[in-house]
């Protein structure tokens, strides 16, 4: 007999629309499955093992299907910490929105993974609950910051999982662990609800087992939401309609920025195989540039931590979250709860973009970042005018082992280089399977597409993934 | 005497906007709940919560903007104003920095006769969103935040430094004041904290154009203490600089037990509020036509009605700027005058006994209770001469009293003017009789007693007689 934890959603629906499948054999399936297993990764903060479908009634989009949840994204009454001890103990009292749609599709709220501290990072090993593992090394990082979801969607502890992505957060985790990550357009997904990180930057969005996962989790979570002013109001699609075998005409834009000194050869080798492929499946390849490419790590770092340092000033101690006990007064309570509640790298982020807004610098900090934003913007702008899509790499390597980075945060922040970009400008970009190192370390193809063009995103990614088998492979535990 | 100094002020004033809804959420805006029962996610700033505007409090700051003749920006955007404090939910503030939605007004200040015609001009208005409240219990060792006010749509509105005096302050407030309720957005009682007001002020040699070192004074919550404080701070400054002292940057808090300012803190500890656009408002544009439709709708504003009220009632500018002064006060009128012919009476009835009721009892015109028909009532009264001007003073005491009718109260207690000249004429007579010696007074010449004479008849009648028939049978008596 199969195991029901391996296979994907879409698969799951057919067993339990046409063979009768229960919801709670699923579950149990997965739950034994965690049991053996998370004890190596380390994907979840925490596990549901009494969950159920809430909405008995009627039979949803998701009916059935289990979902991890990232642990920035709040579930009304479950512990939310964003994997810092300044959450420990805050337990929402409402849903977020993207939450809510998938409850009232009949989701599974499995439980909640394991992220860097409040997503600052890019190898799950800014966490206070400690490190996720690589399921495919579990000496390795398994990418972050949505490190628990990916590395749990890789490992067969989830059938679904959503992540956010600031400057990478799903795609690069997702590259890391050989699964499908999409960040939406800025504005598709609802924010409300998602602990913020950099609000101009953030976006929450699949983690999947393959494209067409993907599609089902974009026709529950996308579309308007009255609650967040930064989501757009425009029809959603129904994106299984993507899930369409063809790239003939389609023009994939390669930029020449993006094949740097000091990629790894396998990956740039796996990368442009996958593009040799998409040609000889009928896309036509065109050379674009993005000049401001090289921009985009420093423009990142001013205008995402400088959001970060006042999305995060809320977190002080006094309605909600960890309280510093020995404060002598109110000031004394602020710096203590901080100190203590705030891992490293969050502290290193706030004085960071706390410096950058201060009077004085943030002209030449914050006001420049920002016009440079609008330069890479108008890079894809042009190129687009070009293309219709445009492939790089996720990452410039493949998983690089724990604790190799944590002393060296200029060179974990250069993981995300090929990322960002696409957050900067609020494009929709995927990640996608696409090829194994000499080791077995998984290697991700990165796609991005004009705003709200999750369709041919899907679509590309869609044809490649029915003319390989690299989202089939899983990793031996 | 020359002054030496003069004084520089400009003032900020804070508006609660009355809205159904708070600024950024759908919580109620209602005064005086149990603490942190009007608040959710969004205005107790939680994790993951965003903020909506409220279109309302929107439409209404425009209103007002447009109501002190300011300019309106075509793209209105917010910004974050950061900074520490356990009222503020997400230790930001969302505010407006570089762009505020409007600009570029002005009040003209004409009550407060010496200083009439003054011009105060607008520098800017700005939509942001109020705090909540400490509450520090007496000899606990914690505070308490209520969470109701987060979140209320406040307007702050900020002039030039055009103003010269403590008075001129004043009378700007009042002005300021009397503009807002006409446009009814926020009930503007300082009480209740809904409207507040700080001051920047500064000295200068007369005649100097530079300006001097700029103090902040706070904590005054009423249009009085502002004057009382503004005064207060002349006086500090004037001397420092007399003596030769340095004036420095700092923020004062009026003390108003103490009549005096005291320091709060100086520039040195101010904060740096590292100002940036809130991300997660979008900047939008306003559509002209909105601007237009409220500017068409915008009420008669008070300088508008006193003039009319000139020109249509033949009241003196006096009168007429006393009843527009307050909207609700001018509305009365109106409605009286409707039903009641001679306005000048109405006008002073209204600015003499019914206003005097109304300070006695400390309430405004609507709490007063007394409908304009029951008004007119009395009034006509004394015109069909049924009872003496002097009777119906206590008549109105009475009405407001008893909430009884005019008719009822007189026809109950008998005070009716008595106009029967039989009974006049009995009681002159007596009174005559009773007072010899005030008779020869008046007949030798002292025409003022007289005055004693009908004040004994108006005794004897309970103050029932008519005073002219009174008069007139007393002159008839005594030989005239």
């Amino acid at each position: 007999m199969e195991n029901l934890y391996s296979l994907t959603a879409h698969e799951l629906k057919k067993k339990i629309d046409s063979e009768g499948l229960a919801p709670s054999g699923i579950l149990d399936s997965l739950i034994k499955r965690i049991e053996s297993v998370d004890k190596k990764i380390k994907a979840f903060v925490s596990l549901n093992k009494g969950a159920s479908v809430l909405s008995k009634e009627r039979r949803g989009k998701l009916y059935g299907i289990p979902v991890l949840v990232k642990d920035n994204i709040c579930v009304k009454g479950e512990e939310t910490t964003c994997a810092s001890r300044i959450l420990k103990g805050f337990k929402p009292p409402y849903d977020a929105t993207v939450i809510k749609r998938l409850k009232d599709e009949g989701a599974v709220l499995i439980g909640k993974s394991n992220m860097d501290e409040f997503a600052f990072g890019s190898s799950c090993e800014t966490s206070c609950y400690g490190p996720t593992r690589n399921p495919w090394d579990t000496d390795r990082i398994p990418g972050g910051s949505s490190g628990g979801s990916a590395a749990a969607v890789a490992s067969d502890q989830t059938i679904l999982a959503l992540g956010s992505d600031t400057g990478g957060s799903i795609r690069q985790p997702a590259s890391l662990c050989g699964v499908v990550g999409l960040k939406p357009t800025y504005g598709r997904v609802s924010r409300y609800g998602l602990i913020a990180f950099a609000s101009s930057l953030d976006q929450i969005g699949p983690i999947t087992k393959d494209v067409t996962d993907t599609a089902l989790v974009m026709n529950v979570i996308a579309g308007y939401d009255e609650m967040d002013s930064t989501c757009v109001d425009m029809p959603v699609p129904d994106y299984t309609k993507s899930l369409v075998k063809d790239v003939k005409g389609l023009r994939i834009g390669v930029p020449k920025e993006y094949f740097i000194e000091g990629i790894d050869t396998e990956v740039e080798a796996g990368v442009r195989g996958s593009i040799d492929l998409l040609r000889d499946l009928g896309a036509r390849i065109v050379e674009i540039t993005l000049p401001h490419t090289q921009y985009a790590v420093s423009t990142y770092y001013i205008v995402a931590p400088a959001e970060a340092s006042s999305n995060l000033a809320r977190f002080d101690g006094v309605q909600y979250g960890f309280r510093a006990q020995d404060a002598k007064d109110l000031v004394d309570m602020y710096i203590k709860t901080r100190s203590k509640g705030f891992g490293n790298e969050a502290k290193r982020r706030i004085l960071l973009g706390t410096y950058c807004l201060c009077a004085g610098y943030y002209d030449a900090y914050y006001l420049k970042a920002q016009k440079v934003r609008t330069k890479i913007k108008e890079d894809f702008d042009k190129a687009f005018k070009l293309c219709d899509l445009i492939a790089t790499p996720t990452t410039p390597t493949p998983a690089f082992r724990i604790g190799e980075k944590t002393l060296d945060p200029l060179s974990m922040y250069l993981s995300d280089i090929f990322t960002i970009s696409a957050n900067l400008a609020g494009l929709p970009a995927i990640s996608i399977p696409c090829g194994f190192s000499k080791n077995s370390l998984p290697i991700g193809l990165h796609m991005l597409a004009k705003p709200f063009d999750e369709e041919t995103l899907l679509r590309a990614a869609y044809t490649f993934e029915q003319n390989t088998d690299y989202h089939k492979r899983k990793p031996g535990l | 005497m020359k002054r030496l100094y003069e004084a520089v002020i400009g003032l900020e004033v804070h508006l609660q906007l009355e809205t159904e809804t708070k600024a950024f959420c759908g919580c109620s805006t209602e005064f005086g709940k149990s603490p942190n029962s009007h608040t959710c996610p969004v205005c107790l700033g939680f994790p993951g919560s965003l903020p909506v505007l409220n279109e309302k409090a929107f439409l209404y700051s425009i209103k007002v903007a447009l109501a002190l003749n300011c300019k309106i920006q075509d793209t209105i955007k917010f910004d974050r104003k950061n900074y520490y404090y356990p009222d503020l939910p997400k230790n930001f503030q969302i505010s407006q920095f570089d762009m505020p939605l409007s600009y570029d007004g002005f009040v003209d200040v004409i009550s407060g006769g010496r200083e009439a015609g003054k011009r105060v001009h607008i520098k800017r208005v700005h939509l942001e969103e109020d705090a909540g409240k400490l509450i520090h219990p007496s000899c606990a060792s914690y505070s308490l935040v209520d969470f109701n006010r987060a979140g209320m749509p406040l307007l702050e509105i900020v002039t030039e430094p055009d103003i010269n005096s403590p008075e001129e302050a004043y009378n700007y407030l009042t002005a300021l004041k009397s503009i807002l309720q006409y446009l009814r957005v926020s009930d503007c009682n300082m009480e209740k904290g809904s409207l507040r007001c700080d001051a920047n002020i500064s000295i200068r040699k007369a005649g100097e154009k530079e300006l001097g070192v700029k103090v902040e004074v706070k904590n005054m919550n009423s249009f009085r203490w502002v004057r009382e404080a503004l005064s207060f701070e002349i006086g500090r400054q004037t001397s420092l600089a007399e003596a030769g002292e340095r004036i420095i940057q700092e923020t004062r808090l009026w003390d108003a037990q103490k009549f005096v300012t005291v320091s709060m803190r100086s520039k040195e500890e101010a904060h740096d509020y590292r100002y940036f656009p809130e991300p997660d408002l979008v900047p939008f544009i306003v559509d002209k036509n909105i601007i237009e439709d409220i500017r068409k709708a915008l009420p008669e504003l008070p300088d508008a009605r006193a003039d009319r009220f000139v020109k249509d009632y033949g009241l003196s500018e006096y009168d007429a700027r006393v009843l527009t002064g307050q909207v609700d006060l001018a509305d009365y009128f109106e409605e009286c005058a409707r039903i009641y012919a001679n306005k000048k009476t109405l006008a002073n009835w209204i600015n003499g006994d019914i206003a005097a009721q109304m300070n006695a009892r400390n309430v405004n015109i609507l709490s007063l209770g007394i409908e304009p028909k029951d008004l007119a009532e009395l009034l006509k009264m004394i015109d069909d001469q049924s009872i003496s001007g002097k009777i119906a003073k206590d008549v109105l005491a009475e009405m407001i009293e008893t909430k009884k009718r005019a008719g009822e109260i007189v026809s109950s207690k008998g005070l009716s003017q008595i106009s029967d000249k039989g009974e006049i004429e009995k009681t002159v007579l007596d009174v005559l009789a009773k007072n010899e010696r005030s008779v020869s007074d008046y007949k030798g010449g002292k025409k003022t007693a007289i005055t004693f004479l009908v004040g004994q008849v108006m005794k004897q009648t309970r103050g029932k007689a008519n005073p002219a028939m009174v008069n007139d049978m007393l002159k008839k008596h005594l030989g005239e």
